[in-house]
Order: C-alpha cells, then sequence, then structure tokens
C-alpha cells in the first residue's frame, strides 16, 4: 500500500484528491488552467472541478462551448502560448470527437517540430461501467490512446495515487491522458500528498507468491478483492496496479512475474486487440523461461458496451478471475483457451 | 477607433483596385501608403518565383511535392504583411509563399515537402505555427493561442489560413463559434480558390459565399476580391487592429494543380483558367503602380533580379544532400525518451552497426 499514515495524511474519495490535485496546482502554478463542458458552476457532472470556479476565478476555471475536438484544439494552442491546460471530456465515449485534435497534433507536435514545441495538456477523461451508465457513458478507451505514440496514459486506482498522479500530470512537459475509473470517484482512502512513486512505475499493491494479477484502473479493487478470496483456495496472489499504461513498467512487472511463475492480466475494455493483449506480451516476451503456465486475460466480452441492466455480465469480475487463475496449470494439466 | 463591424459581408467583394490596375473610387477600404504597396509587390514577385522555383523541384525530384499557391499571391502575401511583429500566423500545407514572406528561411520552409522532417523551421521564431495537412485544425490552435494571449495580458493576434474546402470540416465551425463566444483576436482568412482538390465550390456549399457563415457565430464577416493585393492587405489589417474574431472570405483561384501529381484537367476547363490568368494579382499591382509612376523600370528590374537571387538560394539549398540521423526518430517523442524508446533506439542501432 503506498498510502502511509503521516501527520498530513487525509481521508478522501477520488474525486475529492482529484480535486484537491487541481486546487493545489492552480494555486502553485498561475499557468494551470482548467476547463471544459459544465466544469465551472456545477463543478463537473461528477463535481470533480466543485469549487474550483469560485476559488479561482473564472479566466483560470471555465465552462467552454460544448465541443470536445474545440477544447483540445484550442488547449494546443494555448500550451503552444505557455499556458497548462487541463482539460475535461464529461464521459469517456464523448472524447471521441477530439480524437483528430489528440492523435494527429497533440500527441505529434513535440516530434514534428522537434522538440520546439512541447504541449503540457492534460486531458482528464472519466471512464468505465459499473456505474449503471446508459449507452456511450460506460466505455474504456485507453488502448485508443496508448495505441498513439507521444502520448502518456495513466490512470489512478486509489485516491492516494488519484492525488499524486494528477499532480505529476500537470507538471508534465508531455501530453498526458488522465483516466479516471468513475465507478471508483467515491472510494474513500488515506491521501498524503507527498511525492511518492514516480508517475512512469507500476506498483505492487499486495505482496503474493504464488500469481500475479495484473490490473490498472477500476479494476484494481476488483483484484484485491480477488487475492482476499483466493486465500480460501490456497493460492497466495500478488497484485500490480500499473498506474502508467504508457509507458507500460516491464522491469516492475517482470520482476513479479518472475517470482511468481503465474501472470493475469485484467481489464474491462474488450479484449480483442485490447491493453491486456500488450501487456501478456511483453511479458510473455521478457518471462517466458519463468512462466509455468501461458499469460491469460480476463476482460470484458468483445461487444460494445451492454446496456445497465447486463453490464455486471460484462465486467470482470472476482469469480471470473479465480476461475481464470484455476486454469493456471496448478497440476500440470495443460491449460485450454476456450473457444477454437 | 474601429466602427462597428458588420456580422454580414457586402454583396460584392470589396475591392481597392479594378482587373486592369485601375483605383476603385468610392471603396471603403483604405488605399495602403505607397511605400506598403511596393513592398506588397515586391514580396509578390519574390513568393512567385519562389513558387515556381518548388515546382520545378519536384520534376528534378528534389521534393516529394509541392501545392502551389500561383494565383494566390495576394492573398499570401497581403495577409502576411498585415500582420504585426507580434503576432502569429497557422498556415496550411497550401502557404508556403506566405511562410517566406513572413521570413521563415526558404529551406527551412520546404524541408516538410523535401522529406527530411516533418517541420525545417522553430515556430517561435518568426511566430509561424507549423504548416496544417489535416484540414481546419489549425484554426483551433489559433483560438487557444489568441485567447492564451489575451488571458495574459498581450496584445497578440493570429491568423489563421484556410482553404475553402476546410470551411466544411467541423474544426472551423468549432473555432468560429469558440472564438466569437471568447471574443478572441483570431483573423480567419479563407483562401476561396474554386477547388478542394477537384471539388468546385458548387458541392462544397450552399450559403450566399463562405463569408455569411460568420453571421452565425457572431463573428464579423468580409468578403474580399482575393486577387487585390491592396484590398487583401487592407481588411486583414483592419481585422487586426479590431481585436477580435474576424472571418474573411478571399476570392481567388488555384492557377496551377492542386499539387504537381494531381491532373486539374480531369475536373476543369482551360477556358476557365485563362479567365483566372487575365486577372493576374500581380499584373493588376504592377499596373497601378506602373500608372501612378512608383513602379519605374530600374525598380521593376530590381526586383526581377532579386527574386532570381532568390530561386537560386532555394535551388542550391535544396540541390545539396543532408544526412539524415536515424538515431533522431527517437529523440522527440518525448520531452525525455522512455526506457521502451532507449531500448527501440539501441536495437535500431545494432541494426546500423
Ligand atoms: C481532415 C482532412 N481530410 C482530407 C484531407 C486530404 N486533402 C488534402 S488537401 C484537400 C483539399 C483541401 O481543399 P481546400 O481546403 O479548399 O484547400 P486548398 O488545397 O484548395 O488550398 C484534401 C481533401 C486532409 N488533408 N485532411
Amino acid at each position: 500500500m503506498t498510502a502511509q499514515s503521516t501527520s498530513q495524511s487525509t481521508s478522501l474519495s477520488m474525486a475529492a484528491a482529484l480535486n484537491r490535485a487541481m486546487a493545489d496546482a492552480l494555486a502553485e502554478d498561475p499557468t494551470v488552467l482548467v476547463f471544459g463542458e459544465d466544469v465551472g458552476a456545477l463543478g463537473g457532472v461528477f463535481r470533480v472541478t466543485d469549487g474550483l470556479e469560485a476559488r479561482f476565478g473564472s479566466h483560470r476555471v471555465f465552462d467552454t462551448p460544448l465541443a470536445e475536438s474545440g477544447i483540445v484544439g484550442t488547449a494546443i494552442g494555448m500550451a503552444m502560448n505557455g499556458l497548462r491546460p487541463v482539460v475535461e471530456m464529461q464521459f469517456d465515449a464523448f472524447a471521441y470527437p477530439a480524437f483528430e485534435q489528440i492523435t494527429s497534433h497533440l500527441a505529434k507536435l513535440r516530434n514534428r517540430t522537434r522538440g520546439r514545441i512541447g504541449l503540457p495538456v492534460v486531458i482528464r477523461v472519466p471512464y468505465g461501467g459499473g456505474i449503471g451508465g446508459v449507452e456511450h457513458h460506460c466505455d474504456s478507451s485507453e488502448a485508443y490512446y496508448t495505441h498513439t505514440p507521444g502520448l502518456t496514459v495513466v490512470t489512478p486506482g486509489t485516491p492516494d495515487d488519484a492525488y499524486r498522479l494528477l499532480r505529476d500530470a500537470i507538471a508534465s512537459p508531455d501530453p498526458v491522458i488522465f483516466l479516471e475509473p468513475k465507478r471508483r470517484y467515491w472510494s474513500k482512502g488515506e491521501v498524503t500528498f507527498e511525492g511518492s512513486t514516480p508517475m512512469d512505475r507500476a506498483v505492487i499493491r499486495r505482496p503474493g507468491r504464488d500469481v500475479t494479477v495484473i490490473a490498472y484502473g477500476p479494476m484494481v479493487a476488483t483484484a484485491l478483492e480477488t487475492a482476499e478470496a483466493a486465500t480460501e483456495e490456497g493460492w497466495d496472489v500478488e497484485v500490480v496496479d500499473l498506474r502508467s499504461l504508457a509507458p507500460f513498467d516491464d522491469e516492475t512487472v517482470c520482476a513479479s512475474v518472475r517470482r511468481t511463475g503465474r501472470a493475469v492480466v485484467v481489464h474491462e475494455a474488450s479484449g480483442f486487440g485490447g491493453y491486456g493483449a500488450e501487456v501478456a506480451a511483453r511479458v510473455t516476451e521478457r518471462c517466458f523461461h519463468h512462466l509455468h503456465a501461458p499469460v491469460l486475460r480476463v476482460t470484458g466480452w468483445d461487444i460494445p458496451y451492454p446496456p445497465p441492466k447486463l453490464e455486471e455480465h460484462h465486467l470482470p469480475n472476482v469469480d471470473r478471475i479465480l476461475d481464470t487463475i484455476a486454469r493456471l496449470q496448478w497440476d500440470d494439466e495443460v491449460v485450454g483457451v476456450r473457444g477454437a | 477607433m474601429v466602427p462597428t463591424r458588420e456580422l454580414l459581408p457586402t454583396a460584392e467583394p470589396l475591392s481597392l483596385l479594378r482587373k486592369d490596375g485601375s483605383p476603385v473610387e468610392d471603396s471603403p477600404l483604405a488605399m495602403p501608403d505607397d511605400d506598403v504597396l511596393l513592398e506588397l509587390h515586391r514580396r509578390m514577385v519574390v513568393g512567385r518565383r519562389f513558387d515556381t522555383q518548388a515546382t520545378a523541384l519536384t520534376k528534378q525530384g528534389r521534393l516529394a511535392v509541392y501545392p502551389s499557391s500561383r494565383g494566390q499571391e495576394a492573398c499570401e502575401v497581403g495577409a502576411v504583411l498585415a500582420l504585426r511583429e507580434q503576432d502569429w500566423l497557422f498556415p496550411t500545407y497550401r502557404d508556403c509563399v506566405a511562410l517566406v514572406t513572413r521570413g521563415v528561411d526558404s529551406a527551412e520552409t520546404l524541408t516538410l515537402l523535401q522529406g527530411g522532417w516533418h517541420l525545417g523551421y522553430d515556430p517561435y521564431v518568426h511566430r509561424v505555427g507549423p504548416q496544417c495537412t489535416p484540414l481546419a485544425t489549425n484554426t483551433l490552435h489559433a483560438v487557444g493561442f489568441a485567447h492564451a494571449a489575451r488571458l495574459k495580458g498581450e496584445d497578440t493576434a493570429a491568423l489563421v489560413l484556410v482553404g475553402d474546402g476546410a470551411t466544411s470540416e467541423g474544426d472551423t465551425h468549432e473555432a468560429l463559434n469558440f472564438a466569437g463566444v471568447w471574443k478572441a483576436p483570431v483573423v480567419f482568412l479563407v483562401q476561396n480558390n474554386g477547388y478542394a482538390i477537384s471539388v468546385p465550390m458548387s458541392k462544397q456549399n450552399a450559403a450566399p459565399s463562405l463569408a455569411h457563415k460568420g453571421i452565425g457565430y457572431g463573428v464579423p464577416s468580409v468578403l474580399v476580391d482575393g486577387n487585390d493585393v491592396a484590398a487583401v492587405y487592407a481588411v486583414v489589417k483592419e481585422a487586426v487592429e479590431a481585436g477580435g474574431p474576424t472571418l474573411i472570405e478571399a476570392l481567388t483561384y488555384r492557377i496551377e494543380a492542386h499539387t504537381n501529381a494531381d491532373d486539374a484537367t480531369r475536373y476543369r476547363t482551360s477556358d476557365e483558367v485563362a479567365a483566372w490568368l487575365d486577372r493576374d494579382p500581380v499584373d493588376r499591382i504592377e499596373a497601378y503602380l506602373t500608372a501612378r509612376g512608383l513602379l519605374t523600370p530600374e525598380r521593376r528590374a530590381a526586383v526581377a533580379a532579386e527574386a532570381e537571387e532568390f530561386a537560386a538560394g532555394v535551388r542550391a539549398a535544396l540541390n545539396t544532400d543532408h544526412e539524415h540521423d536515424p538515431m533522431s526518430l527517437f529523440e522527440h517523442v518525448y520531452a525525455t525518451p522512455t526506457r521502451h524508446l532507449r531500448e527501440q533506439a539501441a536495437l535500431l542501432a545494432e541494426e546500423l552497426a
């Protein structure tokens, strides 16, 4: 656990920790701006920017016209002119209108200009399901971003990381896609406000000897629950929280897998062509001779995100992760991939 | 101060010079000073020579491709010279003449098209954003840049260049709307050169003019004769001084094909091209300045000689082979190369060893 009790630590929800991170950044650095749809008076549909406009003024924290390409495109222009925009996309699937600005410019301008234009822009995206949201409100869009060189992609699993990672993202000289697991917005945890693990490093949330479960964002809590349940089956599960999806921390992940000899990658997004495929490939390439079983994935099905009353059948849960751990060749039984 | 600015453009394009170079007596625009007019002429002649030189270099394989702006010099030069030093230009692939007019080194201007890198110049030196290829995306960069200047208390305007086709892209409309709401000091100059590659205006737009689109966003709009350099200069200057957003549609024509790789005979007639050659923007300002006795034979010859010298410089720079360091591929993807990219750079270095 990274959350330690220090004199400064406080118990906060993830949403409140993110709010504090923006408030502290706005207070410390006059070039930081926060803008997007409904982020001003309303404080965002999830209230993550609550109170910031009142405290810092509408020249620093403001509502924009309702246009995502416009938000990201103007943020690029502002960053070219020395400011540090932190913009909010209201929901995962509503960031898609900004895709061209993100992939063609935000990700590429530093490279295109040989380092002359750096774009310190943070794009906050509430993502993922589990909140009973209707269509277009529950996508896990991380693979679109991690597949784009030039972007840094991070996602917190705890309130403490939410604070720290957002501060680091705002301080980064490069554009950061900051994915906020919306189903964990209201989960509380200790927040220390102090520098800890660097933004590009994974952390071991729970040590274990038998199998490494690799998770991030909303699935970190699910992986930890699974680890508790697994003790009944006699498995000692190690949980790695990636935190940074791009860059990927091969070192921490592979060191864990070499110790345990088994690995399962968990995410909400569809599996095919998904982020877990990259993790499985990298771990296999680097740890092959330490593996007792193939690296398996537990992901959402390869379907458009389901309606609220069916989402429980889509999202990875403790049982599905335990079933997958059970298939990791514990008694020399050959692991079968289900299906053809 | 600036009078109340109209949201709707005039029915007829504003102009200062007729096609034959005679002045328009009752124009609402202010005729630029004589020294400005001479400078506009000089830069147009040099710009055109640069353009024909660049097209020639495609034939010799020295440029991968070149989108000519022949016929559009009044827009490229008039707009850029109307900017103040502190203002920024956000150009497209079509606007190399605007870049060299702004002072960007000609070889650095052509780096993108020559293929050595995606951009050759430092945007901060001459206050010129990277030439933009994804259509209309630069409009939003200009709005963000200008709005940031406002927030910082700086008096900086942004001039963004777009084509007629690019006005159909969503980003143009988002940018006009943002600029209207924020009252950002941005001049949108649409060079309506008649075609988006092969697609004519009739298939692009149903409004009375492209300038009419400003009214829906509360952005004052101007329709101007884009082959009249004095008029383009006057309207851009006025727009910059006005401080808020302005949409300007300049009516002009692309004399060459879309690029050297395009075959324009498939979609337009030579009669149409001939009619526009008759409205040539360089001839027009030359006729006016000659009639006024400002453009003497000596000055004319000196400008022509300067243009030749400029072209020779372009040839010399482009005919030199440069080394392209493969290891530079990894250098600027991030401010500090990631572990992952350092590993890949090492693999490429091994391949090259
Ligand atoms: C988003 C996008 N779609 C398509 C293209 C391919 N393309 C390049 S130039 C062009 C025509 C643009 O016409 P216009 O905006 O009128 O500018 P012009 O080339 O005439 O200067 C097209 C379709 C592109 N560059 N970007």
